[in-house]
């Protein structure tokens, strides 16, 4: 039997997010039903219709809780998926994948998270310390930037990447932040000054280099693509997925392959591009994974838009910024819009295939949205009519 | 400090380890060599090892050196460097741990400027106590 490619079968179709804040009053329960209300009200689509589900591994809302709050249907798809802000794009995948196939016709992913004001997860020194944290943390690499900290400096011995190359992706989404009035650091500049003169948090990784920390939550609406041609909003369709799990990965520990500096966005990115009629020379714009800057020039490598090592060169020029070589995290990213798991850089590659973003890339027809790179990780490229 | 956690997997390295010996999981039916420890050889899908004698001897491969917000007692001796330390014998074996002065491993891990470190610096392999467990640490000779 000949599969039947992904390609343009499912679209999103409604999108809705809460106010973004360091701290949100409501439950992240509260906050996941506001959401997904929203994105359905935007769909015009009547909760009642909802008939999947799909979200990652680590959100607390449960499906039972959010579907008979917000008053789905009678549910027969719903799945979850790992490795934190990995499984962010793989949701939307997941969801065209059931309406493609039948097992389900209106699908509702979401992210609901009180990072800002909750705990951070490191500091549960009880869950995380088994396989492979035993051989790492104890050592003192305890939080996620520590240990893309020992890569990004190993990146930086073989390729030359600077400090500088780093702070050209942290002004960028800063840029775009300020220009975004939903944005945390939406009246707050960022010069290459205050970015080499931050305080260190695991250096070679400044302050500027980590994400923020963020209360908010956000959901999409997804439907075949023939019903999504008469709903209310223009479709964005799913044109190609990917999941990537490389041989011999060990999450954002990768210290133990042949070459660590190849993530999980090398293995995603060739499923992805499998099915596309696209390539990356095609893509008018990107959302991509940005809890730590370093993440940037790794997925630039991965998704084919730069060779290997190069990803710190091309950030030179103002590459990242609006009309430049390829404009990224035009709502501002994880690093200044808000960090909700990169569920964010899904809603605003939706916005700029219906031209609403606050940073509009003209024209754009095509958006490439990138989950979390140096974990198990996934992509969708998104495309309009 | 946290201690590591020791599983059915890893348990004969902490052991080697107390008397003092590097000693990495190894396929007994066809010899691959395998860090972080697991049940299964990837390779052939054998499921007897023996532990191997390393000779102690790698390069530093990376390190970072975190500061603040820390756990308490990392905290405490903030700013320290963790290394990455690649061995001798394969490029795949790379381990995490801490640098510390030449003379005394039972220094802080904050006994080594992190200023005078860099990527290729030899190393050679040193044990201390770690809450009570014996864990392998590093120091430049």
């Amino acid at each position: 039997m000949t599969p039947t490619p992904l390609k343009d079968r499912a679209a999103i179709v409604g999108i809705g997010q809460t106010e973004f804040a360091k701290h949100l009053e409501p439950s992240e329960k509260a906050l996941a039903c506001r959401a997904i209300a929203m994105a359905l009200d935007d769909a015009g689509i009547a909760a009642h219709e909802v008939d999947a589900f799909a979200a990652y591994t680590m959100e607390a809302t449960d499906e039972v809780e959010v579907a008979k709050a917000v008053g789905a249907g009678d549910v027969t798809f719903f799945s979850r998926v790992g490795f934190g802000g990995g499984g962010s794009c793989a949701t939307v995948g997941h969801l065209a994948m059931a309406i493609a196939t039948g097992q389900a016709s209106v699908g509702v992913a979401w992210r609901s998270r009180k990072r800002g004001s909750g705990p951070r997860p490191w500091t549960d020194t009880v869950n995380q310390l088994p396989t492979p944290a035993q051989w790492t943390r104890p050592f003192g690499l305890l939080r996620p930037v520590d240990e893309i900290a020992v890569l990004t400096r190993r990146y930086m011995h073989e390729y030359g990447m600077t400090r500088e190359h780093l702070g050209n992706i942290a002004i960028a989404c800063r840029n775009r932040a300020n220009a975004n009035p939903a944005a945390i650091m939406h009246g707050r500049k960022l010069t290459m000054d205050d970015y080499l003169g931050a305080r260190m948090i695991s250096d070679p990784l400044c302050l500027f280099d980590n994400c923020l920390e963020t209360d908010g939550a956000l959901a999409v609406v997804m439907v075949s693509a023939e019903r999504a041609r008469d709903c209310r909003q223009p479709p964005a369709y799913v044109h190609a997925f990917g999941q990537g799990l490389p041989a011999q990965h060990h999450g954002m520990v990768n210290y133990w392959n042949d070459d660590p500096l190849a993530g999980p966005s090398w293995t995603a990115a060739k499923q992805l591009w499998k099915h596309s009629d696209l390539g990356p020379e095609d893509v008018d714009v990107a959302q991509i994974y940005d809890a730590f800057t370093p993440l940037i020039p790794l997925s630039l490598e991965g998704y084919g838009f730069c060779g290997k090592g190069e990803g710190g060169a091309f950030t030179e020029d103002g590459a990242l910024e609006l009309g430049g070589r390829l404009p990224i995290n035009t709502s501002g990213g994880g690093l200044s819009e808000a960090y909700v798991h990169g569920f964010n850089l899904i809603t605003e590659g939706v916005r700029q295939l219906r031209g609403t973003s606050a940073n509009q890339v003209a024209g754009a027809s095509t958006c490439l949205v990138t989950a979390g790179e140096a974990v198990p990780t996934s992509a969708v490229l998104l495309r309009r009519d | 400090m946290l201690r590591p956690f020791v599983d059915d997997d890893g348990a004969p390295f902490f052991e080697y380890a107390a008397r003092g010996e590097l000693r990495m999981q190894t396929c007994a039916g066809c010899g691959e060599v395998l860090f972080p420890p697991r049940p299964m050889c990837p390779r052939c899908q054998g499921t007897e090892f023996a532990w191997k004698r390393m000779s102690g001897r790698g390069h530093i491969w990376s390190f970072a050196v975190p500061r603040p917000p820390l756990l308490p007692d990392y905290a405490a001796v903030a700013p320290y460097p963790v290394v990455v330390v690649e061995l001798a014998e394969d490029r795949r074996l790379r381990l995490v741990g801490n640098l510390v002065a030449d003379d005394d491993p039972q220094t802080g891990i904050d006994s080594v400027d992190p200023a005078t470190i860099e990527i290729g610096q030899p190393v050679r392999v040193v044990f201390r106590d770690l809450e009570g467990l014996a864990v392998a640490a590093w120091t430049r000779r």
